[in-house]
Order: C-alpha cells, then sequence, then structure tokens
C-alpha cells in the first residue's frame, strides 16, 4: 500500500537527516514550540535551522498569527510566541492569572510596511505624506491625479483614474502598524476608524495576508495598499516614499527601518513594548515597527529554559547578520543591549540561568 | 386526429430526449474544463522542483536550494491514517445504524445532525478539536489533527454508507433471511457488500478533503520542521506547508508550495486507484 | 411482501404496498426508540450485538454534534449578552470600537452557497446522469477518476488558482460582457474588480461538483436495473427511463445535494481569497461581499480580546444554526414532494 511505499523512502531520508549526522549533540532531546506572527517566519526558519545544525536543539514554530501565538503562549501549549503588536495590559494580566508569572517583550527583528501601488506611468518612489496617505484610505481622495497628490509629485504624470484601496481583511500585525501610524498622522483617522490588528476600513476590498493584498493590487490598475516590504520586493511591486517627522521623503529600505528604531531608543520603556511609527530621526522610515518574541519570566523546565535563554541571546545579535538577505531590518546595536539584558531576567523556577 | 396527436407527442418526447441527454455531456464537458486548467496550472508550476529529493530530504532554509519535504509527506499519511482509523468506523457504523435501525426518530436525529456536521466551517472544528484534544493534553500532536480531520470526514462517509445501503433492494435482505442467515450476518456479508463501491466512495472524498485542509490542522497538529512520527507530538503536512509558502515573499518558497501541491494530488490519484482496485467487480456487469 | 426494520416478514400483500414497491418506496411503520425496545425483541445474541454497537457509534456523532455546538455556545455567552439580537440585524463590523453585526456576512453565506448550489446540483447530477446512463466504459472510468480527483485539491489551491487565472478572466472578459449584455440590470453593476460574489460563487460550484456528482453517479448505478428495463419494455425514450431513475434515486441525490452545500457554506479558504472580504449587502455579482466562515478564518487569531473572540465563536454559533435551518427546509421540502407523489 502507499503506507508502506512512503515508509520505505521515510526510513532513508531519517539517514540523511543533519541532526544524524552532526557531530555536536548536546541538548539534543530538547525540544521547544513556538507560535505567532507569520512576519517572523521566514526568519525563523533560518535561524532555527541552524541552531539546530550547531546544537542539536529543535526549536519548532507555526505560524498562525501574532493573535494566535498570545493566545497560545498564554495557554502554555507553546514555550514561546511572536508577535507584531505588544501584548495589551487585558492580554498580560490574563497571561499571568493563567501562568502565575509576568510575560517579557524581547524585540526580535525590525520590519517595515511598504505602501504599494500598481500605477505604471508613475513609476516606483511616489511621493507621499501621512495625512493625504490617511485620506486615501479614507475615501476623502478618489483620483490619482487629484491636487494634494500631484503638488507631492510635480515631476510625475498621474492618470485620472479611481483609486482602488487594498486591504488585508485578516487580522494582522501589520495592520496594526499601518493605522497605528495613521492615527498618528490624521486626527481623524484616530477619531473614526482607529488602530487595531482588523479595523473597519471605509473603503476597500480586503485580501487574504500579504500575499493577498499583493495579488490584488498587481492585478488590479490603480490599486494601494500595504504590505510587508519584503512582499513589495518579492512581488516588484512600485512602493512610496514617505514624509517622515523630520520633513524627508524616505523610500523603505533596511537602513531607514533600522533608523526608526534606533532614532526611538531613547524614549523606550522599560517593557520594550513601544511602537516606533513616525519615529523622529532624520533618516527614519515611519512605517516601522519591531516584532517581539514573547517568553514567560519563569519557565520550568531547566533544560528548556537553558536552551531558550542561549537561543535568544544568540538571535538577537549574531542571528541579526541574517536579517538582510531575508528583508528584515536588523535591530540597532542599542536595542540588542536592552534586549540582553531583559533576557537576562528569565528565570527557571525561580533560578537564575547561567549560559554564555 | 387522434394518431396525428400522438405522432407529434412522439416527436416532443424524441426532441426532449435530444436535448437531455446533450445537456448531460455538456455538464460532463463543462466539469471537466475547470478542472484540466486546475491541474494544468499546478503541473506547469510544480512539476520543476518534482524530484526525488522532494521525497527524501527535509525543509530547507529560505535560500537554500534543495531540500524537500519528506517529513510533511509522512506527516500528511500520519495524519490521514489516524483520521481514517477514527473516521471510518464511526462513519461506517453509524451509517448501518440509520439505514438499518433509524427509522425512528433517534435515527432521525443522527441523520440531521450528521448534516448539520458537514456544514461546520473547518475552522471551527479546528478549534473544538483544539478545546477537546490539545487543551487537556497539554500540548499539539498529531492525534489532534488526526481527531480533528475525522470529525471533517464523519458526515460524508455515513451519509453515503445510509445513501448506498437505502439503495440496495429489500430482496436481497430478504433472500438472506429467507435462509436462516441472522440479521447481522445478512447486513455485513450481503448487503454491505453490494453498498460497497459506493461507500468507498464516500470514504474516498472524505479521505481526499481531508487531506487537502489546513485550518484544522494549524491548532491542532501545528506543524514541524522536523522529522517526526511521534502520534502525540506536531507534525508537518503538506497543506501547513502550502498555506505557509504560498503565501510567502520568496519564490523558491513559491515554488516549493506548488510542487507540494502536486505531489498531495498525486497522493490523492494514487489512493483513488487503489480504491477502484479493491472494489472492481470480479464479474463483467 | 414489504420489508420490515426488523428482520421479519410480513404477507402485506395489499394492492398498496404493491404498488410502493414497484415505485420503489417501501412504506416503513415508524418503531419506537431503541432505547425502549426490550432485549428479547431479538432472535439472536450476534443481532443484539450488531444494533447495539451501531447504535453506540452513531449516538458517538450526535454527542459531538451536540458537544461542539455546546462549545459554540458556552463561548458566545459574553457577546450575546452585550449584543442581543443587534448582532443579526445590524450591518457594521468594527472590531477597533467593537461593535459587531453580522448581517452582511449571513448574507453572503447564504447568497454565494445557493448560487454555488444553482451551479453545481444541475451540473454534477448533469455529469452522474452522464457518467451512469450514457458514458461507455473506456470513457467513464477515468472521467470518473478525475471528479474525484477534484475533491482532493487543497482548498487554498483552488483560492491561488482562482486569484491568479479565475479573477483576471472574470474582471477582464466575462463582467464587461455581462454589463454590455445586460445594461442596467442591477446583478451586473458596478465596477468589474474580478474579486466579488460571482467569483466565490464559481469557485464554490467547482468545489463541491465532485461531492454531488460523484456520490450521485454512485446512487444512480444502484438502481436495480430491472428498473430500467421496465421502463424501457414500456416503451420509453432514454431520458424518460432516466427520469424514472433519478426519481428512485431521489433521497440519495439530496443527500448528495445536502452534503455538497454543506461544504458550501463552510468553505474558507478559497472563498475568502476572492470574495474581496467586504463586509456589505449589495445586489450585484460584481461587488465584494463577506461569508461568515471568512470572517472567523480570517479573525480568529488576531482577535484581541475577550469579546472580539466572543463575538467570533457567535458568528460560528449562527453558522451552525443557519445549517440547521437550511437543512429542515430541505427535509420539509422533500417530505412534502413525498406526500404529494403518495
Amino acid at each position: 500500500m502507499i503506507a508502506c511505499n512512503s515508509n520505505k523512502q521515510g526510513d532513508s531520508s531519517e539517514d540523511q537527516l543533519p541532526g544524524a549526522m552532526s557531530e555536536s549533540n548536546g541538548s539534543s532531546n530538547v525540544k521547544i514550540n513556538g507560535a505567532g506572527s507569520t512576519f517572523d517566519y521566514p526568519i525563523f526558519s533560518k535561524w532555527f535551522d541552524n541552531y539546530y545544525k550547531t546544537t542539536g536543539v529543535q526549536i519548532n514554530y507555526a505560524s498562525i498569527g501574532s493573535g494566535g501565538g498570545i493566545q497560545q503562549i498564554t495557554s502554555g501549549t507553546v514555550d514561546f510566541g511572536a508577535t507584531d503588536a505588544p501584548m495589551t495590559e487585558e492580554q498580560m494580566n490574563a497571561f499571568k492569572d493563567k501562568q502565575e508569572t509576568e510575560v517579557l517583550h524581547i524585540p526580535i527583528i525590525i520590519g517595515g510596511v511598504a505602501v504599494t501601488y500598481n500605477l505604471p506611468s508613475a513609476g516606483q518612489g511616489l511621493k507621499l505624506d501621512g495625512p493625504t496617505l490617511a485620506d486615501i484610505f479614507m475615501g476623502k481622495i478618489k483620483k490619482w491625479n487629484d491636487a494634494r497628490i500631484a503638488s507631492l509629485n510635480p515631476d510625475k504624470t498621474l492618470p485620472a483614474k479611481p483609486i482602488l484601496v487594498a486591504h488585508r481583511s485578516d487580522g494582522s500585525g501589520t495592520t496594526f502598524i499601518f493605522t497605528d501610524y495613521l492615527s498618528k498622522v490624521s486626527g481623524a483617522w484616530a477619531n473614526s476608524i482607529g488602530s487595531s490588528t482588523s479595523v473597519k476600513w471605509p473603503v476597500g476590498l480586503g485580501g487574504k495576508g500579504s500575499e493577498g493584498v499583493a495579488g490584488l493590487i498587481s492585478q488590479t490598475e490603480g490599486a494601494i495598499g500595504y504590505v510587508e516590504l519584503s512582499y513589495a520586493i518579492h512581488n516588484k511591486l512600485s512602493y512610496a516614499e514617505l514624509k517622515n517627522e523630520k520633513g524627508n521623503f524616505i523610500e523603505a529600505n533596511f537602513k531607514t527601518v533600522t533608523q526608526s528604531a534606533a532614532s526611538a531608543v531613547g524614549n523606550m520603556p522599560e517593557d520594550l513594548r513601544v511602537m516606533i511609527t513616525n519615529a523622529e530621526g532624520e533618516n527614519a522610515y515611519p512605517i516601522s515597527a519591531f516584532s517581539w518574541v514573547v517568553v514567560p519570566k519563569d519557565i520550568k523546565g531547566q533544560k528548556k529554559a537553558e536552551a531558550l535563554v542561549k537561543f535568544l541571546k544568540w538571535a538577537v545579535t549574531d542571528g541579526q547578520d541574517d536579517a538582510e538577505s531575508l528583508y528584515y531590518a536588523p535591530l540597532p546595536e542599542e536595542v540588542q543591549r536592552l534586549d540582553l539584558v531583559k533576557i537576562d531576567l528569565i528565570t527557571s523556577n525561580g533560578n537564575n540561568i547561567n549560559v554564555q | 386526429m387522434k394518431l396525428k396527436h400522438k405522432k407529434r407527442n412522439l416527436r416532443k418526447r424524441k426532441i426532449t430526449n435530444v436535448i437531455m441527454l446533450s445537456f448531460s455531456f455538456f455538464a460532463a464537458i463543462v466539469t471537466i474544463i475547470p478542472l484540466a486548467l486546475i491541474f494544468y496550472y499546478t503541473i506547469s508550476k510544480g512539476i520543476a522542483n518534482l524530484n526525488i529529493d522532494f521525497f527524501t530530504k527535509m525543509p530547507t532554509p529560505v535560500g537554500e536550494p534543495g531540500g524537500g519535504m519528506a517529513n510533511a509527506i509522512v506527516g500528511t499519511i500520519l495524519l490521514i491514517l489516524i483520521g481514517g482509523a477514527i473516521g471510518i468506523p464511526l462513519g461506517i457504523l453509524s451509517g448501518l445504524y440509520i439505514s438499518e435501525f433509524g427509522n425512528n426518530r433517534f435515527g432521525d436525529v443522527v441523520r440531521f445532525l450528521t448534516d448539520v456536521l458537514s456544514g461546520v466551517p473547518s475552522i471551527v472544528v479546528g478549534v473544538v478539536a483544539y478545546t477537546l484534544i490539545v487543551i487537556p493534553m497539554g500540548h499539539f500532536s498529531a492525534f489532534a489533527g488526526g481527531g480533528a480531520l475525522a470529525i471533517l470526514m464523519i458526515p460524508t462517509i455515513t451519509r453515503t454508507t445510509e445513501s448506498m445501503i437505502n439503495l440496495v433492494p429489500s430482496s436481497y435482505r430478504e433472500a438472506g433471511l429467507a435462509l436462516g442467515i441472522p440479521k447481522w450476518k445478512t447486513t455485513l456479508a450481503i448487503v454491505l457488500k453490494t453498498a460497497w463501491k459506493g461507500i468507498a466512495t464516500g470514504i474516498l472524498l472524505g479521505l481526499a478533503r481531508a487531506a487537502g485542509e489546513t485550518a484544522p490542522l494549524l491548532f491542532t497538529a501545528l506543524g514541524n520542521r522536523f522529522w517526526s512520527v511521534n502520534v502525540f507530538q506536531p507534525i508537518a503536512s503538506l497543506t501547513v506547508y502550502i498555506y505557509q509558502y504560498a503565501t510567502a515573499p520568496f519564490k523558491d518558497w513559491n515554488d516549493q508550495a506548488w510542487t507540494a501541491a502536486l505531489v498531495l494530488i498525486l497522493m490523492i490519484s494514487v489512493l483513488s486507484l487503489f480504491f477502484r482496485f479493491i472494489t472492481r467487480s470480479k464479474y463483467k456487469v | 411482501m414489504s420489508n420490515n426494520p426488523t428482520g421479519s416478514l410480513t404477507t402485506d400483500t395489499s394492492f398498496e404496498s404493491v404498488k410502493s414497491l414497484i415505485n420503489g418506496k417501501v412504506k416503513r411503520k415508524k418503531e419506537p426508540s431503541p432505547f425502549t425496545k426490550k432485549i428479547l425483541g431479538h432472535k439472536n445474541i450476534g443481532d443484539l450485538i450488531f444494533e447495539r454497537l451501531t447504535l453506540l457509534f452513531a449516538a458517538l456523532v450526535v454527542l459531538l454534534v451536540v458537544v461542539m455546538g455546546w462549545e459554540m455556545y458556552v463561548h458566545s455567552r459574553l457577546s450575546i449578552k452585550e449584543f442581543g439580537f443587534q448582532f443579526l440585524v445590524s450591518t457594521e463590523w468594527d472590531p477597533y470600537a467593537e461593535h459587531f453585526g453580522a448581517l452582511p456576512m449571513i448574507f453572503g453565506t447564504i447568497v454565494s452557497s445557493i448560487l454555488a448550489l444553482l451551479i453545481a446540483v444541475p451540473l454534477g447530477i448533469g455529469v452522474a446522469v452522464f457518467l451512469s446512463e450514457l458514458s461507455p466504459l473506456w470513457l467513464e472510468r477515468p472521467l470518473s477518476f478525475l471528479t474525484e480527483l477534484l475533491a482532493g485539491i487543497p482548498s487554498i489551491i483552488y483560492g491561488l488558482w482562482g486569484i491568479f487565472v479565475l479573477v483576471p478572466w472574470l474582471r477582464d472578459d466575462v463582467e464587461p460582457f455581462l454589463q454590455k449584455a445586460f445594461p442596467g440590470v442591477p446583478l451586473f453593476e458596478g465596477t468589474p474588480y474580478g474579486f466579488g460574489m460571482l467569483a466565490a460563487a464559481i469557485i464554490l460550484s467547482i468545489m463541491i461538483l465532485p461531492i454531488i456528482s460523484s456520490i450521485s453517479r454512485d446512487v444512480l448505478r444502484s438502481v436495480p436495473q430491472a428498473q430500467r428495463e421496465a421502463a424501457y419494455g414500456l416503451g420509453a425514450t432514454k431520458w424518460e427511463v432516466t427520469r424514472i431513475v433519478l426519481g428512485n434515486a431521489k433521497s440519495g441525490l439530496l443527500g448528495a445535494t445536502m452534503l455538497g452545500l454543506g461544504r458550501a457554506i463552510g468553505e474558507t479558504m478559497a472563498v475568502t481569497m476572492v470574495i474581496g472580504n467586504r463586509p456589505e449587502i449589495s445586489a450585484s455579482l460584481l461587488d465584494p461581499a463577506y461569508t461568515m466562515a471568512s470572517v472567523v478564518a480570517n479573525e480568529f487569531t488576531e482577535a484581541t480580546s475577550m469579546l472580539y473572540l466572543s463575538a467570533l465563536i457567535e458568528l460560528a454559533l449562527v453558522l451552525f444554526i443557519i445549517t440547521i435551518i437550511v437543512n429542515v427546509l430541505a427535509r420539509l421540502l422533500v417530505w412534502s414532494t413525498e406526500e404529494k407523489r403518495g
């Protein structure tokens, strides 16, 4: 039967597993499970594979969404979560009630949200500012050749096409980041729509996932939407240059996104839960945000705690080297230092953890 | 005049005959078109990576070429086996109950609730399985995933079993009983055997649908980047990988997603052929 | 002679029972509930075990559904308390302000499912008729095999195919054509995006076709050959014979349709990728819409508050109840037609 055939091949593949062949076997019985943000999945997969090859520790991750990650870490079915939106007070209290310890937020990587559009005549780098963007997404600006867009882009030809707004239909950290930015730059937006992983969009079509939105935009001329920077690059979509706090029009890339974090370091709160949208740096890209790993402050299993702590320390320092090739922005030095301090707070059954 | 009327009537009947039969032929063609299109699309996108590595190697990180989905292939098979082990007996036996003993209010209730069950969205099934299996166990597992898949299969298998058994002519049952064979043996040896081919279709459809589901597995089997055949640990599956890879901004992952879809379809084909083989009639009809 | 469910034969040879036998319908007396039947009602132990065993499994299925319904109810209590009846009639779905109204989604689910059935049932039964009555063997086998294969395609693949093949075709060819051919008809108004109700209905119909056609095909095949021969003997055309066969198989065909409907109502992934996900009610097929299953799938993992989560589960509960209502209506429909035939 089929099962027999596959088992045969399965057996032979066991011989080819990296784990079976690697020399290091350290704590190879430790299995760690995590869940959460889909945004983090690509770099996590790279990190976990590398980590497994060097230490034999299996870290497994399921990208079911930030909210899913928070739900799972609160109910204790996974060892760590990952989220693009910091946990709310309500969620943190629920965690404390259930798990009897606090939850720590550890910024793990930074991402940028690109404003992408499909307008062949305009090419790459359409200039937009916050209020104009908010009005487009509120449906107040309806055509591409509207005076406000034209005045920002004297050098571009803008057709009289209607603007089709594309947004996320599923709840997402990306939406959270984008609406957080819009709320900061537009009072009207903050009052009527607000910021959340899912909002009531006044206009537009909803696409499922960043892939869905990117698909919507690439299929529809005149569309505009927001996606993670990686999707804009991967799908070869044009994306806008946004005017930041300092008045400069900034293109989204790894440097400008990291800049956002660097310039926000001064104001970071104790628990590291902060939105760095609309940051003040000279070259900061305004729609940037951290993604956090959320872990319990006290982890029951000693071996697990050690493995997790060791991994986190590695990820926030050496692991950042992998960021750019996968379209993420690395954590600036200052944030890495703050992270290491935070990671040192993790205990196991009340005992401190001593790992290199 | 009566003859003319009869002739006209005959003409009308003949025309209706041709029209309706053409329609059914047309229906067959129209059904094939999207099928062919989807196959063509999947094959054209997935064939590039379809090599022996795909079946034998583990997934590699983004950007590293090669690698495969050996863990996911085995994972999907294991999940279907677990789901089938739970769902098929439940489905067939409840279908048997309804058709043989269900001519009462309770039977109506079972029939009714089975239909209702078939309308529950797969994500809700996943969440229910999460509450019923994952939470008490304290962690995700292949067992929970199989459980969720079983719930999805049951309505199809139950309904098909009931329909097929009802269609077995009562003369078959009566013949068995007349020979002194007890009812349970008559049902199993004669009735079930007669209806077997149709029931097998129901099972196949149930398994095929379960194999193609993603949402329920996200909350139950979770997924696993490593090799695992442990029923009580999270396990990888083709559909979850397809879901994660197809929606990622990396071309090599997108390509692998299509190849995984192709492999899934191939697996269903093999399953279908297998069912056809075991239900083939030994005599020419 | 008629069939008595407990296996003993009766000698009712009245005209009525003979007529109903020919029609393929068997008159059955309603039995007492299995729980009140005495153990001694059975002639041997094997029968007893058999009945009890199958009863157990059937009861397990019932238990499963009841538990599901109960779980959903318990978790939606918070939302029910907060919104009450408003939940069903309000058209506002605002997660930020925490106002949840499900009417557009109820509309979307019902309309998309009905449209899908309208397309898939005639086609599915048509294919079934072709495969079981008309097609030569060399064609029937591969065709059946291919249709069954359609059932195994993951819904996300349907979704992706929908986005990259179906939607552009609708947007560029079909929808403008419909607008030109039927100007002013509200069904086809609006900007053709490709995404929208029409795309969802088409994708759903493709997805439920295999279920309906495969099961119907088997149901039709199971009708005894004698029925067909009798009709031919009376001078019927092939189509008229088929009609009789279809009549015999009616309840099986209904079963296939109900399964197809169930799948359509609950389908999430493929639908949400092409329907546009806009919680609005519109008369036009070209406009975007939203279904209950899509909302749950989209927002469940990201629901940030207890009330939000509860509202989503209430949505699932409403879907559950609608499935129940639809099933009740379908049954009433079948009973009433059987009465007329009587």
